[in-house]
């Protein structure tokens, strides 16, 4: 330990500290400055920046002696006594979601406003390029740093750009500030690595290198008696069942005689520091025998390929999934033109910037009565279930508390660490934490279906569709995770949003040696209409017709039956979804007239539009409950309990709403309390847009439940009819007497009553896929449009704008949610764009950050996003689903623009600048390669 | 992960030095850590003995100038070249070159030496200071001394200079006279690893409307960073014009030896940015020396 000697935030620090730690490491370990947070370590992110001197660095890379004599500023030196201008605007304009990189951003911008204090867009597109946040789609961020700017000249604010909607109500449909916000602006904040516990040890995984592979032996000898190593443990010393696993359980937990993919789980480790952890684990030995590998989703289909788990009955094949609607072949007979095409889409990350990280806790330590695992998950009560199941215990016996999560995006669904600590935590009698690196987190979890998409979309001469026949092959890699469910989504979606009377879809998951795939963002939906919008706009071309009067002609509406024999009784807003995109096209154009593409000097312009829909639940006959409880205080508060996730998307601030719209009270009389297997009931997975819709009903109705409840006993109490009841300025009244809630609440209690009520909701019923009934309770539409430009001499591609407009029934928290639709978009420009998880034969390529580009602040496009609210009679309120449909539209959208800008149509993503310009130089019309295909 | 075990801020070139004889070959030079760190944590390397940060010794932090030259320390920042008023009145095409490096806070840190010395074959920093025919100031194998900078790159990634022992001092070039310009650019994809597709920095002395002296560098056209001395060649004396260019052009598009690389480019797509890069570059130059290209 050597005495290292700065200023932090204005104090004088000394501190003796190992001259190995970099800057980050030693604000967060040792200072306990959890406000900077890691995300990459790789001077990628951005998101761990602090100012040494006032200088924005990657604290990440910095040695801590370095520093030496410095100055540092942190997020947790920005506040002094009330927030600053930068962190009241992060939460004025709603750009701060998940908060993970929300104290990166700050810092990056207070350094450019120290600079510069009146930024234009350009230049805080300059600052901020290498500070990334994966939420917002950053158009919420620069108004914030450019209101704060003004702010802190003396100038007027930004007024924010809230989305009108219809009917407001008290709470709901109001801009309403997300639970927690200021702690992730202040750096306040717990993610599940901010904990700290006394006598913690340290984990780390030793992962196969192998895509596929026999075990051979494994020998943790060496690695035991390495000191400061506290326990060594293998598949031997799993003491339930060494399986888990959402849909099918084919995962073990610790590999025992096989892996399936680069970083299957062989052995796990425990050491007194994390630096221990580190090296010790290369000390493990394992001799593999390397087997052949399965690389390729169509070659798994074939007779040769190796069979990967020999107790599938179908082998290879996870799951062939069928769409079969009328009569396909009369379809195509009518038809009087045919458009037929392939389509691949690649494995896409999810790149969440929180890495992965979970806590165990052993039953007996402090007030921990039972094993406990922190964790940030979209399902904590699977989450127990498995962690029960293999560690051999009753579901009572382990509880799982939800931690604050940086972003999910359907990344955090699979159990990653929560096993392990629980094994290691339980053997070893100290709380145990397993944070994985971003590299380790590349090489984990779950992606996105890389798929091959065949579709043959028949019309006749008045544009009416008549038939789609499509076969999609899906890479589900080496386990199954949410395969069955995301591809299900991907073919019983692959109509579009269209009437189409006669359709026979084939889906064939695939076990291979991949990366397992599973839920992301557009849950297979999101590779379906790249092809289905794409081959739309071909039909409209080949029947001289403009393609949004042809979308127009076949778009769903009240009345009409889907593919899947689903007739759509309500809520089908997708005509005025075109209708708004339209008119902005239009109004882009006010001066010359619109056009589809033009070209000036060596730069080519176009418009691409593109529709979509996306189911609200579970669907498909699954039961889809959730359960919400709410109690009243004595001091007229209020707590909402349920066990949803919120990882920035918003549900905490939802289910807050309801229950104050419920209760009649002020929001910010409402508490929430998430995620807690002890503490809140069960509010089922946080997927397929479904929170907003049945836990916001099941929070609303138990809301409903307790006023009721207290109006009751508050009408006993002042001796009226409990009927006369008005609820007037957060307060109950009976003609001239007022109750306030707290005081009814303390009579409750007096007269043995809780004043709280639990609600579970059942959402309607659905229908398996096959049997003609309704799928799904509601769907969400949408529309957008994109603006390219494609440089002639470069291939480069450049979206400028992009508009949309989404039906989500209604709008509970109108800024957050266009929060959602904005960050939907540029995550989906970077599926299009800039994102493929590229494997060879089985090996990750991508397994640093720096070779996974995620769209930046500098491809964000001007964004203008329009609701349409159609109501959904048994939604709350009438909302239904949004998290998931922004992202599935835009990357067709932005292809179709790619056309009519050049004449080249793009097959596969993400688009390769380099055969675009070879395509356009030789006059082709398609590109059929990627960027990773450049080799 | 522990990438390094002790930490050094020397204040003296000697000081370094002195470090770098005493643990004789386990020490590391560290200037903004940006490619070192980096590389260390993806490819396991075992901890280096100690760091030895170069960025406190005042000789190698400072850009100043002479009469006849500009002089840029190697633990000089990028930001700091970006910024200085020398850089952009005598070599603007460095500001550009050290400008698209990473994000700011990359730039702030990460070092005009650390760039050199990491001897990518298009190390953006590394290709305007080829154009401007810079000498880097060394001390190898225990001598200090000057040497014109192609000297110092041996492959790709590979530098003549070993940096447990050897030190990249600093840089130097001439400053730009009347008549002259340079420029810098570069092609990008947005996917995949922050190294340019192809890269293109060109300096320009007119000698009236005629292009007098030219120095351009394409990167990466080779194994190591190298003038386009055909190009030069072709536009000594020719008339500035848009024919001439062309030909130019036409001429580096036979002349480079571009391949394709993995997940970067086709050796196709970079021929046709030789092109593309060369011609505005060429222009800007030109614009910059006081004359616009005929059309
Ligand atoms: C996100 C990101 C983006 C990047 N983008 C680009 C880019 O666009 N273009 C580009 O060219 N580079 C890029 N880089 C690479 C890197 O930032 C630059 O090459 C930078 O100039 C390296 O400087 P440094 O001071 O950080 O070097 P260091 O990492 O400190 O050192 C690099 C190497 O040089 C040696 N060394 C350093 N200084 C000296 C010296 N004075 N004498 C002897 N040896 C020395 C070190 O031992 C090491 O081997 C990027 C890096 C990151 C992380
Ligand atoms: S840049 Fe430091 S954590 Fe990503
Ligand atoms: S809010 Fe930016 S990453 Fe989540």
């Amino acid at each position: 330990m050597t005495r290292l000697s700065l200023t932090i935030n204005g104090k004088p620090v000394e501190f003796d500290a190992d001259e190995s730690r970099t800057l980050a490491h030693f604000l967060r370990y040792d200072l306990g400055l959890t406000g900077t947070k890691i995300g990459c370590e790789e001077a990628e992110c951005g998101i761990c920046t602090v100012l040494v001197d006032g200088t924005p660095v990657d604290s990440c890379v910095y040695p801590a002696f370095k520093a030496a004599g410095r100055e540092i500023t942190t997020i947790e030196g920005l506040a002094n006594g009330h927030l600053h201008p930068l962190q009241a605007h992060f939460i004025k304009h709603g750009a701060v979601q998940c908060g993970f990189c929300t104290p990166g951003l700050i810092m990056t911008s207070c350094a450019l406003l120290n600079e510069n204090p009146a930024p234009t867009k350009d230049e805080i597109k300059h600052a901020l390029k290498d500070t990334f946040c994966r939420c917002t789609g950053y158009s919420s961020v620069t108004n914030a740093i450019q209101s704060a700017a003004a702010e802190m000249r003396g100038d007027a604010p930004v007024p924010v750009n809230e989305p009108s909607v219809d009917e407001p109500m008290d709470v709901v449909s109001r801009s309403v500030e997300p639970q927690e916000v200021r702690e992730k602006v202040t750096g306040a904040a717990k993610f599940t690595d901010d904990y700290v516990f006394d006598g913690m040890a340290f984990a780390r995984t030793l992962r196969s290198p192998y895509p596929h592979a026999k075990i051979l032996s494994i020998d943790t000898a060496k690695a035991r008696a390495f000191p400061g190593v506290l326990s060594v443990m293998t598949h031997a010393d799993v003491p339930g069942e060494n399986l888990h696993g959402l849909v099918y359980r084919d995962w073990p937990v610790l590999c025992d005689t096989v892996v399936r993919y680069v970083g299957d789980a062989v052995a796990i480790l425990a050491a007194e520091t994390q630096e221990i952890a580190d090296a010790a684990l290369k000390l493990i030995e394992v001799r593999y025998e390397p087997l052949p590998v399965v690389a390729d989703p169509k070659y798994a289909h074939s007779p040769d390929a190796p069979v990967l788990h020999p107790n599938h009955p179908t082998g290879n094949l996870l799951k062939h999934i069928k769409v079969r609607h009328g009569d396909i072949e009369a379809g195509f007979a009518e038809a009087d033109v045919v458009v037929e095409h392939e389509y691949r889409t690649p494995t896409t990350e999810h790149a969440f910037l929180e890495p992965e990280c979970a806590i165990g806790i052993p039953a007996g330590y402090q007030d921990y009565d039972k094993l406990t695992v922190f964790v940030g998950s979209q399902i904590p009560y699977q989450d127990r279930d498995q962690i029960a199941k293999a560690m051999n215990l009753g579901q009572e016996d382990v509880r799982v508390i939800g931690t604050l999560i940086g972003g999910g995006f359907g990344g955090k669904e699979d159990i990653a660490g929560q096993i392990h600590v629980a094994m290691l935590a339980s053997a070893l009698k100290r709380p145990v934490k397993m944070l994985y690196t971003r590299q380790e987190s590349l090489i984990f979890h779950p992606k996105r279906h890389a798929t091959i998409i065949r579709i043959k979309t028949g019309a006749k001469r008045d544009g009416r569709l008549t038939a789609i026949e499509a076969e999609l092959y899906g890479d589900g890699g080496a386990y199954a995770s949410l395969s069955d469910k995301v591809m299900t989504r991907a073919t019983t979606h692959a109509t579009g949003p269209y009437v189409v009377p006669n359709a026979k879809i084939d889906c064939y998951a695939m076990y291979t040696n991949n990366t397992p795939s599973g839920a992301f963002r557009g849950f297979g939906v999101t590779q379906s209409a790249f092809a289905v919008e794409q081959n739309m706009d071909m039909v409209a071309q080949a029947l001289d017709m403009d393609p949004i009067e042809l979308r127009r002609i076949n778009a769903q509406r009240v009345g009409v039956t889907t593919a899947t024999g689903q007739l759509l009784r309500e809520s089908v807003g997708l005509l005025e979804t075109i209708d708004d995109v339209q008119r902005d096209m239009r109004a882009h154009h006010a001066d010359e007239g619109f056009k589809w593409g033009w070209t000036t000097g060596t730069k080519a312009y176009g418009w691409g539009l593109a529709c979509a829909y996306k189911n609200t639940g579970l669907g498909g006959g699954a039961p889809d409950k959730s359960e919400a409880e709410v109690e009243a205080f004595e001091d007229g508060t209020f707590e909402v309990r349920t066990a949803a996730a919120d990882m920035g998307q918003g549900i905490a601030h939802v289910v807050a709403q309801m229950a104050a719209e419920e209760l009649h009270v002020p929001y910010e009389r409402v508490k929430v309390l998430l995620c807690d297997t002890d503490l809140t009931p069960n509010g089922g997975p946080t997927t397929a847009s479904r929170q907003t819709y049945v836990t916001g009903n099941a929070a609303r109705l138990a809301a409903g439940a307790l006023r009721q409840a207290m109006s009751q006993t508050a009408a006993e109490m002042v001796d009226h009819a409990p009927e006369t009841v008005r609820y007037e300025e957060g307060l109950m009244r009976f003609d001239d007497v007022r109750l306030d809630y707290g005081s009814v609440a303390q009579w409750m209690k007096q007269h043995g009553v809780q004043p709280r009520a639990k609600y579970e909701y059942w959402a309607p019923k659905t229908a398996p896929l096959g049997t003609g009934g309704d799928m799904h309770v509601a769907f969400s539409y949408a529309t957008q449009a994109a603006l390219v430009e494609v440089d002639l001499e470069t291939g480069e591609v450049h979206v400028l704008k992009v508009v949309s407009s989404t039906d989500i029934g209604r709008a509970i928290n109108p800024l957050m949610l266009q929060g959602q639709i904005e960050g939907g978009i540029v995550m989906a420009l970077g599926n299009c764009l800039t994102e493929s998880f590229i494997l060879e034969e089985g090996v990750p390529w991508s397994r640093f950050l720096g070779r996974y580009k995620m769209p930046s602040i500098k491809h964000a496009p001007e964004i203008i996003s329009h609701l349409v609210e159609h109501r959904a009679a048994d939604g709350p309120y009438g909302a239904k689903g949004v998290g998931e449909i922004p992202s599935i539209n835009t990357t067709p959208a932005i292809c179709n623009a790619i056309t009519n800008a050049t004449g080249v149509r793009i097959y596969a993503i993400p688009v390769d600048q380099d055969a675009l310009l070879r395509a356009m130089k030789k006059g082709e019309r398609a590109v059929t390669t990627a960027w990773h295909d450049v080799r | 992960m522990k990438l390094w075990e002790k930490y050094f801020t020397p204040a003296s070139v000697d000081e370094a030095t002195a470090l770098l004889v005493q643990f004789a070959g386990g020490a590391r030079i560290v200037a903004g850590g940006t490619d070192l760190l980096v590389e260390a944590k993806a490819s396991e390397h075992e901890p280096f003995q100690a760091l030895i940060d170069i960025t406190r010794i005042p000789e190698m932090t400072s850009i100043r100038a002479d009469d006849a030259y500009v002089y840029i320390g190697g633990g000089v920042t990028h930001t700091e070249i970006v910024k200085s008023p020398l850089v952009l009145a005598h070599a603007i095409c460095l500001a550009e070159s050290c400008g698209v490096i990473g994000g700011p806070q990359v730039r702030n840190v990460a070092t005009l030496g650390g760039n050199v010395a990491h001897a990518l074959p298009a190390g953006d920093g590394t290709t305007s200071l080829v154009a401007l025919d810079a000498e880097a100031e060394v001390i190898f194998q225990g001598t200090r001394s000057w040497m014109p900078l192609a000297a110092l790159f041996r492959g790709p990634g590979v530098s003549l200079l070993n940096p447990t022992r050897d030190l990249l001092i600093g840089f130097r070039f001439h400053k730009l006279g009347a008549g002259a310009g340079t420029a810098f650019e570069r092609i990008m994809r947005p996917q995949g690893v922050a190294l340019p597709v192809l890269s293109c920095a060109v300096w320009v002395s007119l000698d009236g409307a005629a292009f007098g002296e030219v120095r351009a560098c394409i990167a990466p056209n080779g194994p190591v960073p190298t003038r386009l001395t055909p190009v030069e060649k072709l536009l000594a004396g020719q008339p500035v014009s848009e024919d001439v260019i062309a030909s130019a052009c036409a001429l580096a598009r036979e002349t480079v030896t571009v391949r394709t690389s993995k997940y970067r480019a086709t050796s196709e797509y970079r021929v046709e940015m030789a092109d593309v890069l060369l011609r505005r570059t060429l222009h800007q130059a030109c614009a910059r020396a006081g004359l616009a290209v005929p059309a």
